[in-house]
């Protein structure tokens, strides 16, 4: 052997041993690959609410989150998998530094998240344009699966969903209210907030189309403590059912105020699901008794196993109803990755990031805990993955305000019930 | 007309003439139009007026803070809003400990003079050590260096309060005794509002007698006027100073008391901060540096934002009047600044104070 050969040898073998794992398999997604060094771990993001006023459903959702991987031991294609969990608020800014800090991290391969409608506003652009996916569990604002930008839609590519549309939300609340309650009139009152307009609106719409009268869709400030204005005003309209699917604690000033303001004895509250949590009936007191509030609804055999290893994981209830959407989307994103993943002699891992977007997109009758997943491409709904049947309408009573007691009893199941059943209103 | 000092037309004067006409006239029309409407009766009048006040009271007492210190240090002490919260958090759980005995509703009223004095030693705690750890040593420093500590000790506070008690929102226990409203013909005012504003009356008086009639309200007017001059007469400045800032600091406490009876929802470690800007804009619209002024402020400013919002916008045919409540009063401190600079109670400044 030559010199020369000698050390072009060497050289091979030296830049054999350098080579990044993987490098046997070309990755060929137009936007790109996550590489997965044998022995490293599948990095899994998430943008829930860690602090914050609704920092509940960040705990709730991390629950679900953390059940499903240790369903899978950690561990994905003999790979232990990492959660990398970041604070996304319930603001756009939050969002929008949550996305940027996973977008940054080239091992993510998607994320669970946001919790509210307004990061997630924050969080679409980021995740979008660098590839990456988020799967929500708890974001419910139509304009989020809305494609037309124009129009005041938010959807971008590799947004997706596993709780239901505020359409459907807003559509189901306005049937409860005309058919059940038998109301005739409606006011809507929201804080600006994406989640909170748009179920505002579409509640709105529906209840018009049923013949309803639309008396007064008014607006409060995030941050009011004094509601006696907006009361009063509502007063002058007195409407049958006042919509007011606000977060806390305007939602818990909103409905201890009204207890106030003479002209609204007889007027039913119903709130959203930002209202759905433990917390609001105890921070509300005696004026949240009675109060309807919709919020997710799972049932079944293997839901009931998922709650009794909650409690043995954690040693309470969850705190809200998105656990179970969180556990879907957390399958959806690990199965999206076995199925587009591919795997070397070494065990190293190439995941195509287009490839993901694509695998998820195209979920067909998963069946899921909350029911069966099916995502859709078709906007007002694109990324739409939830069948939208886990909702029911509950009415808090006084176990809920003082006895701990969660969550309220169920008044209407929309999966089961019937509107045509519907008897004289239950008021 | 719309000249300036020299005679010459200035377009400066023209326009804010024509601001102040235009924002009078839209006060006027709004207002003309929502009365002679009669959509709302007089006991709902009567009622936001009442819910007004009683705002206004807790913005009062967080004004008498901003106010006192600037009398005495000409300086805006920005973390005045989370001395506020200081108090009212701390109360919180003396308020949960008070209602799991049952002793809340046995002994209302000594619960809540305990719950008071509690909420009023720690913000006094709070202000004091804010005065001499960040203030003090920049005594004398350019008036900005001041300025930028207190907003860096407010979210100091801020945080430091988050990771005492968490960042969840709590509430208030209810107390019996402030439930219920008194009825007077067709108007029904609430209990907890007639409490709340007899209260921030009681302390606001307090503060005045204790201003005007007491050795060191005397050394604190004295140290406001001329510290130089204060030291020669042999009053001690560091004392008295330290003393100005207990005294806000007790009335932010205790204002916190009464919003956390009045409003028992939301408080969290974020909850002094808009109450904060509030009650400086009451002191500033009473005069800055007055104490009735910002008694009045606080007054004038929690009743135009109750009433404002359905008596001006709403006349104006103005959608989601509701919403724009803080510009209807931020407006109004608008307003009043350009028919009166000084606010409403202020004296002119001499150059050297102002």
């Amino acid at each position: 052997m030559t010199k020369v050969s000698l050390i072009i040898l060497i050289l091979a073998l030296m830049l054999g041993i350098a080579a990044p794992a993987g490098a046997d398999m070309a990755c060929e997604d137009p936007l790109g690959c996550v590489e997965v060094p044998p022995g490293d771990p599948v990095a899994v993001g998430a943008m829930l609410v860690v602090s914050g006023a609704v920092n509940y459903l960040g705990e709730d959702t991390l629950g679900g989150v953390e059940l499903a991987l240790l369903d899978r031991e950690y561990t994905l294609l003999n790979h232990e998998i990492e959660l990398v969990l970041e604070d996304s608020l319930c603001t756009a800014e939050g969002g929008q530094t949550a996305a940027q800090r996973l977008a940054a991290d080239p091992t993510i391969v998607g994320a669970i998240g946001t919790n509210c409608s307004s990061a997630a506003q924050g969080a679409i652009p980021i995740i979008s344009e660098s590839g990456l996916l988020m799967i929500a569990p708890s974001n419910t604002s139509p304009s989020l699966t809305n494609a037309d930008i124009v129009g005041g839609g938010s959807h971008l590519p590799g947004y997706f969903r596993t709780s239901q549309n505020g359409l459907i939300e807003g559509m189901r609340t306005a049937e409860f209210a005309k058919h059940v309650l038998k109301a005739e009139t409606l006011a809507t009152i929201h804080d600006g907030d994406p989640y909170t307009a748009g179920l505002s609106q579409a509640v709105a719409n529906t209840f018009a189309e049923l013949a309803g009268g639309v008396i007064f869709q008014g607006a409060v400030n995030k941050g009011d403590t004094d509601m006696s204005s907006i009361l009063t005003e509502l007063a002058v309209h007195q409407p049958d059912v006042i919509y007011v699917p606000l977060f806390e604690p305007e939602a818990n000033f909103f409905a201890a105020q009204m207890a106030y303001i003479a002209g609204l004895e007889d007027t039913i509250i119903i709130g959203g699901a930002a209202s759905f949590s433990s917390g609001f009936p105890e921070n509300t007191g005696e004026a949240a008794i009675g109060i309807y509030v919709s919020g997710p609804l799972v049932s079944g055999d293997a839901y009931d196993r998922l709650l009794a290893q909650w409690l043995d994981e954690y040693g309470s209830d969850p705190p809200s109803g998105y656990h179970a959407h969180a556990y879907d989307a957390t399958n959806l994103l690990l199965n999206a990755v076995e199925a587009v993943a591919l795997v070397d002699e070494d065990g190293s891992l190439l995941i195509g990031r287009q490839a993901m977007r694509d695998a998820i997109a195209a979920t067909q009758d998963y069946p899921g805990l909350t029911g069966r997943l099916t995502c859709r491409e078709d906007s007002p709904f694109a990324g739409d993955c939830s069948p939208g049947t886990a909702l029911a309408m509950f009415q808090i009573t006084a176990a809920e305000v003082y006895d701990d007691h969660w969550p309220p009893p169920v008044v209407w199941n929309f999966a089961t019930d019937s509107f045509e059943d519907a008897g004289p209103a239950r008021a | 007309m719309f000249r300036n000092k020299s005679g010459e037309f200035s377009w400066v004067d023209f326009t804010i003439d024509v601001l102040r006409v235009l924002i009078v006239l839209a006060v006027v029309v709004g207002a003309w139009n929502t009365l002679s409407s009669g959509r709302i009766s007089l006991a709902q009048w009567v009622n936001l007026l009442a819910a007004g006040l009683s705002q206004g009271s807790i913005y009062a007492l967080i004004a008498l803070g901003y106010t006192l210190v600037y009398g005495i240090l000409l300086m805006i002490n920005f973390a005045h809003g989370e001395v506020f919260m200081a108090g009212a958090f701390s109360a919180f759980f003396l308020a949960e400990a008070l209602n799991r005995t049952g002793f809340l509703n046995e002994q209302p009223l000594l619960s809540i003079l305990l719950m008071f004095m509690f909420a009023g030693l720690i913000s006094m705690t709070v202000a004091v050590l804010v005065e001499r750890i960040a203030y003090r040593p920049l005594r004398g420093s350019p008036r900005l260096v001041p300025l930028i500590t207190a907003i860096g000790a407010s979210f100091f506070l801020q945080y430091a309060f988050r990771g005492l008690y968490g960042s969840n929102f709590k509430a208030y226990p209810q107390v019996r005794a402030l439930q219920g409203a008194v009825q007077i013909g067709d108007i029904s005012i609430p209990v907890a509002q007639i409490f709340v504003f007899c209260s921030a009356l009681v302390l606001m008086f307090g503060l005045h007698w204790l201003v005007e009639r007491t050795r060191i309200g005397k050394a604190m007017r004295a140290v406001s006027e001329n510290k130089e001059v204060a030291r020669l007469m042999g009053i001690d400045i560091d004392w008295v100073i330290l003393f100005t800032f207990g005294v806000g600091g007790f009335l932010a406490g205790a204002a916190g008391v009464i919003n956390g009876l009045f409003r028992p929802q939301g408080v969290n470690f974020y909850m002094g901060f808009i109450p904060g800007i509030k009650a400086f804009t009451a002191a500033v619209l009473g005069g800055i540096g007055n104490i009735p002024g910002a008694m009045l402020g606080g007054l004038f400013l929690g009743v135009i934002e109750a009433i404002g919002p359905n008596l001006v916008l709403a006349g104006l045919g103005i959608p989601g009047a509701n919403q724009l409540k803080d510009v209807i009063a931020f407006t109004m401190l608008v307003l009043v600044l350009i028919f009166r600079p000084q606010g409403i109670l202020g004296e002119r400044l001499s150059e050297t104070k102002a």
